[in-house]
């Protein structure tokens, strides 16, 4: 097992490799290059060069992205073309700010669709089982802004109860900021939730299929007693691993989330750096975000593998 | 005729019963089916004849009123008479810009999802039937791409170059072709080993022969279903990025980046601003919502074997 848990972790650098190569890769089919975008109007031929040297952009593109991949991994990320700041500094202030929205997400919306998926696979066929089905297929076809302004709309403009722009100088309490991060959490604990339930459900009723629960059944266990003991032990596994993907489709949402409520984290940043084609915070935020999305990924993968007994122990 | 009809009919329901009939081709859709066919029905034709019918153009200011006074501050009108849904942030009418986007948001999710299908189909069907390296590399390029969130690889390509509905049809494109690479090239394998393609190897039929006339029927109906998960997929992506103003750039109108654009006039309540951002919202879900109950009841339909290959 070890040596499969060893192999994913294994690929999974491999696939970060590969997408710091493609992140690096970009910059270099542009037709301009950071000094021509530093210098602006004012570039002549002369201090064009200078700068590159100095920047060391005159060298062949492996050497630099050697360089750019030893500063990336001792945390030196530049500098932003357009406001000056080191990139390390304006990461550092916002990465907080997205780690904190992350986790509440995170530890309400786990619970919470593991429990509601549960609960329609408890009664399959229920009247509650189809609200909650027929609620999340909608959900998951929506759009995460549409989730958002609905919220907004309802909860701050209309009741007052929550405020629409989320803005944080850092200096609050922990029940302050909450308050103030109430919506986007909102937003996204139910864009989240609305895809971790129906797997959940499905994979319940999945394990609900095999003999041995119907072994239960004929015996005349209860239906409780049915899915807490026996079915819900047996898919954790597939649980876990449904729970990892859908984390993974928060490095999405936050984008979208951040935007709206002008939250000041990494993925505001990131969408500014696009607007200002500030390279350099494009591909650090890229670098952050992509590895994150591989990593969840791989913790998935290993989940799935450390559930499963056959897999647990190859002959 | 009809006599004859019946015949035919009663010979299926007969054949139904049989464990191993084959599937019955033809899809009965339920209220819930027929009324989603109806509203993307309506959203196509809006996109190709919106221009002729909507009231304003897009880019179209509204400065005098019916009876034809000058009006000092156009932006954020309620809804009435002449702006059935109101005006946006600087004047133009809601209405006409939602039918204009129609056309901009599906013309581009459309032709963006259908050259994920060419490049994906191709790709997929060729690693099946070639295998060997061939395979090998297009599976790992393949992963390569899987590997980035898909806004990701949006937002990272949009700094590079900018913004343009060519680069985002190609994007978007090139991005979901994976998903379609993956399904095509399990079903040509899948496809590749039956008995059926077998027998016509060893007629000594063609390779080529063997792709257009046996895996590519067989393969027909299950990516068909596919289709439309894909589609739902690309107009999130693509009206995901138009709010972040990353995509169709203005004074184009399309439903996302009109709900940017309007986010200001969230808070001067629904009449006075927050339709302008709503509406626009409200237009993608139900096309989205209405694809992916369609998609549902389809999968529903024919098993859950079908469910499972897609994922």
């Amino acid at each position: 097992m070890l040596l499969m848990v060893l192999r994913r972790i294994a690929i999974g650098l491999a696939l970060i490799m590969v997408v710091s190569v493609l992140i690096f890769a970009i910059t270099q089919i542009l037709p301009g290059d950071a000094a021509e975008v530093r210098l602006g109007q004012e570039a002549t031929p002369e201090t064009l060069a200078a700068l590159r040297k100095e920047l060391g952009l005159d060298r062949p593109a492996y050497v630099q992205y050697v360089e750019w991949l030893g500063r990336l991994v001792t945390g030196d990320l530049g500098v932003s073309v357009a406001g000056g700041a080191t990139i390390a500094s304006l990461i550092g202030d916002r990465i907080g700010n997205t780690l904190f929205m992350a986790t509440a997400v995170t530890v309400i919306a786990v619970p919470l669709s593991v429990l509601i998926g549960l609960l329609a696979a408890m009664y399959p066929g229920s009247r509650l089982d189809r609200l909650i089905t027929a609620a999340t297929l909608g959900l998951v076809a929506v759009p995460d802004f549409l989730v958002a302004i609905l919220l907004i709309l309802v909860l701050s403009v209309q009741l007052g109860w929550f405020p629409a722009v989320s803005y944080l100088s850092g200096s609050e309490d922990l029940w302050t900021r909450l308050w103030a991060l109430m919506l986007p959490i909102a937003t996204l604990v139910t864009v989240v939730a609305a895809q971790m339930i129906r797997m959940t459900r499905a994979g319940i009723l999945n394990v609900m299929n095999s003999p041995y629960i119907e072994m239960a059944i004929l015996k005349g266990v209860p239906r409780g007693r049915i899915i807490l003991r026996h079915a819900l032990f047996n898919a954790i596994g597939p649980i876990v691993n449904i729970i990892a993907l859908n984390l993974a489709y928060l490095v999405s949402g936050v984008v979208i989330i951040e935007t709206i409520f002008s939250y000041p984290g990494l993925a505001k940043l990131m969408v500014d750096g696009v607007q200002t084609r500030d390279m350099p915070v494009v591909q650090a935020c890229g670098m952050i975000f992509c590895g994150t999305y591989i990593a969840l990924i791989i913790i998935a993968d290993i989940a799935s593998i450390m559930s499963n007994p056959r897999l647990r122990h190859p002959k | 005729m009809t006599g004859e009809r019946k015949d035919v009919a009663a010979a299926e329901e007969h054949y139904e019963e049989l464990p191993d009939a084959p599937p019955t081709r033809r899809l009965k859709l339920g209220l819930v089916g027929r009324i989603s066919l109806v509203i993307i029905a309506f959203w196509v034709v809006i996109a190709l004849i919106g221009p002729f019918i909507a009231p304003y153009h897009e880019a179209e200011f509204i400065e005098e009123d019916l009876q034809g006074n000058y009006i000092l501050d156009p932006s954020f009108l309620p809804p009435g008479e002449q702006v059935w849904l109101g005006t946006d942030y600087i004047g133009r009418d809601i209405f006409s810009r939602i039918i204009w986007g129609a056309r901009t948001t599906l013309g581009i999710s459309v032709s963006a999802t259908l050259l994920a299908y060419f490049i994906g189909i191709t790709l997929g069907i060729a690693a099946a039937v070639i295998g060997g390296w061939v395979d090998m590399a297009l599976s790992r390029l393949n992963d390569a791409i899987l590997s980035f969130p898909s806004i990701m690889l949006g937002l990272i390509t949009i700094a590079a170059f900018g913004s343009s509905i060519l680069l985002l049809i190609l994007l978007a494109g090139l991005i979901y072709a994976s998903g379609v690479y993956r399904i095509a090239r399990a079903l040509g394998q899948d496809i590749m080993v039956q008995d059926f393609v077998e027998a016509a190897r060893v007629r000594g039929e063609g390779t080529w022969w063997i792709i257009v006339r046996e895996i590519l029927p067989n393969a027909a109906m299950p990516i068909a279903t596919d289709f439309g998960l894909r589609l739902i997929f690309v107009i999130l992506f693509v009206s995901s990025l138009s709010f972040l103003g990353l995509g169709v750039q203005p004074p184009m109108s399309d439903w996302g980046s009109m709900v940017r654009e309007n986010l200001p006039g969230l808070g001067n309540g629904l009449l006075r601003g927050a339709l302008a951002s709503l509406a626009p919202a409200l237009a993608i879900a139900s096309l989205t919502i209405a694809i992916n109950l369609i998609v549902d009841e389809v999968s529903a339909h024919a098993g859950g074997s079908l469910a499972r290959k897609m994922i």
